[in-house]
């Protein structure tokens, strides 16, 4: 085995499983297993109340995993970065915050086919409540975006403009830069979801200018339930608490309150502190790893695949031509069988992948598709892994008396 | 169990699925999904004097779903309704794990989606035509949901 990283997965060494759903959730390297038990073991305290020495200590931990982010992002200042669950809470505080105060009726909200339900529903809600419209702009039968397409799709009236960098189906690039420049002329803000890139490629929130930006932990090696949200300070600055409760507070009297400085007063109750102090050792480990290199390897299993799959009759991947495009995400339909049988019997020569909408259902509707398998890659799966992948494809059809 | 799951009978009803086509003159029809996987029917009955005369699925789903629909309808058309209805009962018995081997053979080919009771993602997969069936004949107008059971 010549793969540098596969040795720090302790789930990929205890079991004997070619893990192909990253795209769902990626495994955790030892380090970042340890680093959450270790805050537990030395660290525990509430963060951001005590006043002794523990709590003192677990506050830093906490803040130190902030700016550990920040640095990741390259975002200008610490209190940019707001700790949520995941990235579907990033999204609804911008929604519930940010669009329900400023959209009214008449305002456009324009989004991308391709999004994730977690880029659709918030801003569904938005909508219904401000009386916004929401727009799509929609893709090529390959995934990919005409420039030509978003420039049209966009009409004075978008206040709001949200896409995925990378798309959780058909692994291709948003149409990221050409929205953000286009909204920023009616002056409103762009919401990028990186939950697909951040896992893989680096990510500079003031090169891209987005306004917010939202990624998931545990997509990132990181524990489940830690999630971010940056946002421009001075658009945080200008809206109100999203979820209300402890520790968000400056003061509190019996009719009203008056709310904490950034990032705090949108991070009300109880932390997660373990979760943070796991997310600052998977970026710790990203780093040691170094992004050039974690996608040099993605990139060759994801052209082995891809040639693999291209060659088999009967097999559709869904996307792009070239490795290039995909970026690790490849969903493909086998001619004449349900993507859930493809997975089970997948599953039975020990393959993770999905099976399903992937939370993307108006994506496949626009495709024309009902479900997919999507097989997903990350830098600590194996040539063996895709070849065992591979091999179980080729034998899906005769396993169903297809021939 | 790995890859024997997918046996003849199963096989053979998803591939040619005899009773998968609309029913022109049937008098109830009810749709039934799987929310978390997508699978999608319509279930078709003729119902007279309380016998099922015909009946007939339509839709889309994965193997076991679709076999599943095509086994029940095998076994339902010509029975009444109660007869129907002590079957589904036997069968959702059967993929709860608690049929007796002689209570399986009286399930006939249904009995080939025996061990469904060990495989909990599929279950929903397996009971989709059942449950919807059980719902029309309860007079139902509504959607059938496996979600609901």
């Amino acid at each position: 085995m010549t793969n540098p990283f596969r040795a720090d997965f302790p789930l990929l060494k205890e079991l004997d499983i070619a893990f192909l759903d990253s795209a769902a959730t990626s495994q955790r390297p030892v380090s970042v297993i340890e680093a959450e038990k270790h805050y537990y073991e030395r660290y525990n305290a509430n963060p951001l109340r005590g006043f002794y020495d523990l709590a003192q200590e677990a506050t830093q931990r906490y803040e130190e995993a902030r700016e550990a982010v920040r640095a990741f992002l390259n975002a200008a200042g610490a209190e940019e970065i707001i700790f949520t669950r995941n990235t579907t809470e990033s999204i609804n505080l911008v929604a519930y915050s940010w669009a329900l105060s400023h959209l009214r009726p008449g305002d456009e909200m324009l989004i991308t086919i391709s999004e994730h339900h977690s880029n659709i529903l918030p801003w569904q809600m938005a909508a219904e409540r401000t009386g916004a419209k929401l727009r799509y702009v929609f893709c090529r039968e390959d995934g990919s975006y005409d420039p030509a397409d978003v420039e049209n799709a966009f009409t004075d009236k978008v206040r709001l403009a949200a896409a995925g960098y990378v798309s959780n189906v058909t692994g291709q690039l948003g149409p990221v830069r050409q929205m953000t420049e286009l909204v920023h002329r009616n002056g409103g803000v762009m919401l990028v979801d990186a939950a697909q890139a951040a896992p893989h490629m680096p990510l500079d929130v003031q090169l891209m200018d987005a306004d917010f930006l939202a990624f998931s932990g545990h997509k990132l090696l990181a524990p489940m339930g830690i999630g971010v949200l940056y946002g421009k300070k001075a658009l945080l600055s200008d809206m109100p608490p999203f979820l209300r409760g402890g520790e968000m507070i400056d003061s509190v009297r019996q009719q009203d309150a008056t709310f904490a400085e950034l990032p705090h007063c949108f991070e009300a109750g109880t932390v997660n502190g373990a979760g943070a102090e796991g997310l600052r050792a998977a970026i710790g480990y990203l780093n040691g790893a170094g992004f050039e290199q974690v996608e040099a390897l993605e990139l060759a299993l994801t052209e082995q695949a891809l040639s693999g799959l291209s060659a088999l009759p009967h097999v559709r991947v869904i996307g792009g031509k070239t490795a290039g495009e995909h970026h690790g995400i490849l969903a493909f339909l086998v001619e004449g069988v349900h993507p859930h049988d493809v997975s089970a019997i997948l599953n039975d020569d020990r393959v993770a992948v999905r099976a399903g909408h992937h939370c993307a259902q108006p994506l496949h509707t626009y495709l024309g598709i009902r479900s997919s398998t999507r097989a997903s890659i990350a830098f600590y799966n194996t040539p063996e892994d895709i070849a065992r992948f591979l091999e179980s494809v080729s034998s899906i059809r005769r396993k169903m008396g297809l021939g | 169990m790995a890859n024997t799951f997918y046996n003849e009978i199963l096989i053979d009803h998803n591939q040619n699925p005899y009773h998968k086509h609309a029913l022109p003159d049937a008098n109830m029809t009810l749709e039934g999904v799987n929310p978390s996987c997508g699978d999608d029917i319509i279930l078709q009955l003729k119902v007279e004097d309380g016998v099922i005369r015909d009946g007939s699925f339509e839709g889309d789903g994965c193997a076991i779903s679709q076999a599943s629909a095509d086994i029940m309808l095998d076994m339902i058309v010509g029975k009444p309704v109660e007869e129907a209805k002590r079957l589904s009962a036997l069968f959702l018995k059967m993929i709860r794990g608690g049929c007796t081997p002689d209570e399986i053979e009286e399930l006939e080919e249904a009995g080939a989606l025996s061990d469904i009771s060990h495989m909990p993602a599929r279950v929903k997969c397996a009971v989709l035509g059942w449950h919807t069936m059980e719902e029309m004949l309860a007079g139902r107008s509504q959607r059938a949901t496996t979600e609901k059971m």
